[in-house]
């Protein structure tokens, strides 16, 4: 089984500016993988590669085995942009309809009926798209992004309009596409989000991958501080480890006066890792 | 290739919800009647007009003509604005509104989306064009009792004029901004009317050089050399001073006219069209 997204040093050159200087990153099957980095670091590049909008300079993309922007490898994704824009006369439902119609989804009405509902927008399916703030767009946006059930969805930055009772619904929404098995790349510079829903975060710097792994890896301990009469000093462990870091240094005549587990969030990881790049 | 209709029913759904075709129908009448009551002056003007007696010129041959000549101009210029304007923002124009993108990611190759944004506008330029100037037509022959020597081709070469044109802005479309495409094919489009109007005033004078430039330029802008062939065609059987007169005239037809220039039109659409595709397949959006 090929993976929903493998990524081999991928490069992207506009004119002089160096977006992605070869990045690798898979995505497999069912994970969900936040692309996080400042604003400029390539997510978007990246992403647009990967549903074939744009052609990169070297390396590969493929998405399910099949070269990134063939139609069996658009066949298989959803995608939502970051600056998007869909016809403002346009109601969900039939922003559904065309999509469904380009996509040849053959769900109907009841395809349609199921993402609105997904997204709550059943109510107002009738309602024009122009008529909704920035922010709602982005549920019929994510709907659109979904009809044809594709396997691998690509989000582009899909909660930075909204507000955080809509960034919440869309945490919800993607806990709930991990249920159903669909792969996932979310594009953010928001680390709260890709921290409560992420299976792996990828950190994304001038177009080079500098940080990879869970949530949980990235966060890691970085040791403990053990206090004692000879001074402060750091030791290799964990919280499981002090204990036996305790007693050893009891063994050695040493006067604990105190042990301090270290660890780090994710933020600090980002911010060691973007060298306090602001986004 | 099953797109190719789904994408034509979204371009006309969005020109008709933009209400693209409410303002181009109010205009086409505008423009009707103003030409049917061009017509009715010019008709009752001619009864006043006394032509001497030994210049061998059928004075209403001449006006009906004229007029024709002039409505299949109007066909022409308002083809082509509805057609610049249903396709001057395909590629880039919708790409930097973020429109495109959506659409493009889907499973529909980039040839088929330009296939069928032009065959979308063709869909609607090409039977405004026959039908307003059939239109024109039965407005002279009422009117002045006239009819154009060739009644059907005419109108038919000149939306394949303007399906060039479309062609030409899909290909701009790629390239340029919305704005900037609009402006590069209109000027392009006059460009092809000043050579034109500069030819027959070559033959008339018997400039070769003018003559040459205008041959150059009908090969340059075949939706040009459409235009005057159809309306060589208006009169096509006319002959004597009348037919010479006519000739000389803005909207005697060219002198570059028929198979060759026909041909090379269908050539051009094609260099065009593969330009096109070429260039959008390699576009990033
Ligand atoms: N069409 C383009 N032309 C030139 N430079 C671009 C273009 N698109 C993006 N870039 C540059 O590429 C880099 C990466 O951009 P992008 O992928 O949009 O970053 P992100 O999505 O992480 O904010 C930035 O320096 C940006 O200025
Ligand atoms: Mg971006």
């Amino acid at each position: 089984m090929p993976a929903a997204l493998a990524v081999r040093g991928l490069a992207k050159r506009y004119g002089t500016v160096e977006a992605l200087g070869g990045v690798d990153l898979d995505v497999t099957e069912g994970e969900l993988v936040g692309l996080l980095g400042p604003n400029g670091a390539g997510k978007s590049t990246l992403v647009k590669i990967a549903c074939g909008l744009i052609r990169s300079s070297s390396g590969e993309a493929k998405v399910w085995g099949a070269p990134a922007g063939s139609r069996s490898a658009r066949r298989a994704l959803g995608y939502l942009a970051e600056l998007f824009r869909f016809p403002g006369w346009m109601s969900a439902d039939e922003l559904l309809t065309l999509h469904q119609r380009l996509s040849g989804s053959t769900g109907g009405e009841r395809e349609r009926t199921e993402l609105l509902e997904l997204v709550a927008l059943r109510e107002a399916r009738g309602r024009r798209v122009e008529t909704m703030s920035k922010g709602m767009q982005q549920r019929p946006g994510i709907a659109q992004a979904l009809v044809g059930t594709p396997r691998l969805l690509l989000l582009d930055e899909p909660t930075s309009a909204l507000d955080p009772v809509g960034r919440r619904t869309v945490r919800t929404l993607l806990e709930e596409l991990r249920s159903r098995g669909i792969s996932v790349l979310l594009n953010s510079h928001l680390l709260s989000e890709v921290e409560l829903v992420c299976d792996r975060v990828v950190i994304l710097l001038a177009g080079k991958v500098v940080a990879a792994g869970t949530p949980a890896e990235l966060a890691r301990a970085r040791g403990v501080e053990l206090d004692t009469d000879g001074g402060k000093r750091m030791v290799d462990g964990t919280r499981d480890d002090v204990p036996r870091i305790v007693a050893e240094a009891v063994a050695r005549g040493e006067r604990v006066y105190g042990v301090r587990v270290l660890t780090s969030t994710l933020e600090d990881v980002y911010l060691e890792a973007v060298g306090g790049e602001t986004s | 290739m099953s797109a190719v209709p789904v994408i034509v029913g979204y371009v006309l759904r969005e020109a008709l919800r933009r209400r693209v075709f409410a303002v181009v129908l109010i205009l086409t009448i505008v423009f009707l009647v103003l030409f049917w009551i061009a017509n009715h002056y010019v008709h009752s003007e001619l009864g006043k007009l006394r032509v001497p007696p030994d210049v061998p010129v059928d004075a209403r041959t001449f006006a009906s003509a004229f007029l024709s000549g002039l409505a299949l101009f109007a066909t022409m210029f308002l083809g082509v604005v509805l057609a610049v304007f249903l396709t001057l923002g395909a590629v880039r124009g919708d790409a930097e509104r973020g429109l495109l993108q959506p659409i493009v990611v889907r499973p529909v190759g980039r040839s088929t989306f330009l296939f069928a944004r032009f065959l979308g506008a063709v869909a609607v330029t090409a039977p405004y064009v026959v039908v307003v100037d059939l239109a024109a037509v039965v407005i002279t022959g009422v009117t002045m009792d006239w009819w154009p020597d060739r009644i059907v081709t005419p109108p038919l070469e000149v939306a394949a004029g303007v399906a060039v044109v479309t062609a030409l802005s899909l290909l701009g479309s790629v390239f340029l901004s919305s704005t900037a495409n609009g402006i590069a094919i209109f000027m392009l489009f006059g460009a092809g009317l000043v050579a034109g109007l500069l030819g027959t005033i070559g033959h008339a004078i018997g400039s070769t050089a003018i003559k040459h430039a205008s041959t150059v330029a009908s090969y340059v802008t075949p939706f040009e050399a459409l235009y005057q062939d159809a309306l060589r065609q208006l009169t096509a059987s006319t002959s004597g001073l009348t037919g010479f007169l006519l000739q000389l005239g803005p909207f005697g037809g060219a002198y570059v006219h028929g198979w060759p220039v026909r041909l090379w039109a269908v050539a051009f659409f094609c260099l065009v069209g593969a330009a096109a595709l070429s260039g959008f397949r390699r576009r990033d959006l």
